[in-house]
């Protein structure tokens, strides 16, 4: 198995894409520690679901937006482990508004957590990395990132700014054989799309030339491509999954 | 002072793979030891390690010759 032994942290794994990016690098032999905001029950099935195929995984609660949560986060798993092979920072949420429109509260909410969020797991886990001299951190941003979307510019703001820190700490760390990826997702079908209007989705499925909603699973089969020695020799890109959306 | 000199030397010649005797007090890391900021950073993680201590970011970025380093670990002993 082209994981087998390593140790992979990812947050916001009770839901969505990040509990099937959970279960996929588990199948691929990782041990791995859960991250969730409050779905602690959630967490505890995915972490289940994993022993169950044999590998060791457990449950931290963190709010990825606190620096001493984020740290305590990486130590524990350290502590658990014994190593840190792999971060996978997906913990993410919406606040949709328009601009015009758009509270403070809201603009700071999303930043906070899409972007800060990932600055400072990274840094959080950087240490051990370099020291291990390997290291796998993949940062879940979006399609929206790259192309823009209206009512969401928090978020974009936020998933623009994932891809451009994906791009320096690649940079900064490549001498230190640690790879920086990042993905963007296209519209994939989750809790989080779900709160889209019918409008909003049948409008969405015109510019996908694949013509359907992505799933989870095609997002974490390409997670698990960027964890593995498979992709060995990239660093600092992003991988656009969204059915052809934005070429 | 003296076993203090001897493990930051230590330290120094593993991570920044340079000679003993290149390791004096008052060499630079960055102008006489070849090393680059991600490098001091890293020397500073693994001084952090050996001795046992937290070394804050703003104390870490006073230290930029080998005397600093051992002078400051004395300070903190």
């Amino acid at each position: 198995m082209k994981l087998e032994g390593k140790v992979a942290l990812v947050t916001g794994a009770s839901r969505g894409i990040g509990r099937e990016i959970a279960l996929e690098l588990a199948r691929l032999g990782a041990n791995v520690a859960v991250n969730y905001s409050g779905s602690e029950a959630k967490a505890n099935e995915v972490v289940d679901l994993i022993k169950e195929m044999g590998r060791d995984a457990f449950s931290v609660q963190c709010d990825v937006s606190n620096s001493e949560d984020v740290t305590s986060m990486v130590k524990e798993t350290i502590e658990r482990f014994g190593k840190l092979d792999i971060l996978v920072n997906n913990a993410g949420i919406t606040r949709d508004n328009l601009l015009m429109r758009m509270k403070d509260d809201e603009w700071d909410d999303v930043i906070n957590i899409n972007l800060k969020g990932v600055f400072l797991t990274t840094k959080a886990v950087t240490r051990q990395m370099m020291k291990q001299r390997s290291g796998r951190i993949i940062n879940i941003a979006s399609i929206v990132g790259v192309s823009g979307n209206p009512g969401q510019a928090n978020y974009v703001a936020a998933k623009a700014g994932v891809i451009g820190l994906t791009k320096t700490t690649a940079k900064e760390l490549a001498s230190r054989n640690i790879t920086v990826n990042a993905i963007a997702p296209g519209f994939i079908t989750t809790d989080m799309t779900d709160k889209l209007t019918d409008e909003v989705k049948a409008e969405m499925l015109k510019v996908i030339p694949l013509a359907r909603f992505g799933e989870a699973k095609n997002i974490a089969t390409v997670v698990s491509f960027l964890a593995s020695e498979d992709s060995a020799y990239m660093t600092g890109q992003t991988l656009h999954v969204d059915g052809g959306m934005v070429m | 002072m003296a076993e203090v000199l001897e493990r930051v030397t230590k330290v120094i010649v593993d991570r920044l793979g340079v000679e003993e005797s290149q390791v004096k007090l008052e060499a630079s890391f960055k102008e006489d030891l070849g090393a680059d900021s991600l490098d001091v950073v890293e020397l500073v993680m693994e001084l952090e390690d050996e001795f046992d201590m937290e070394i804050s970011d703003d104390d870490a970025a006073s230290i930029g010759t080998v005397g600093d380093a051992v002078t400051y670990i004395q300070s903190k002993l």
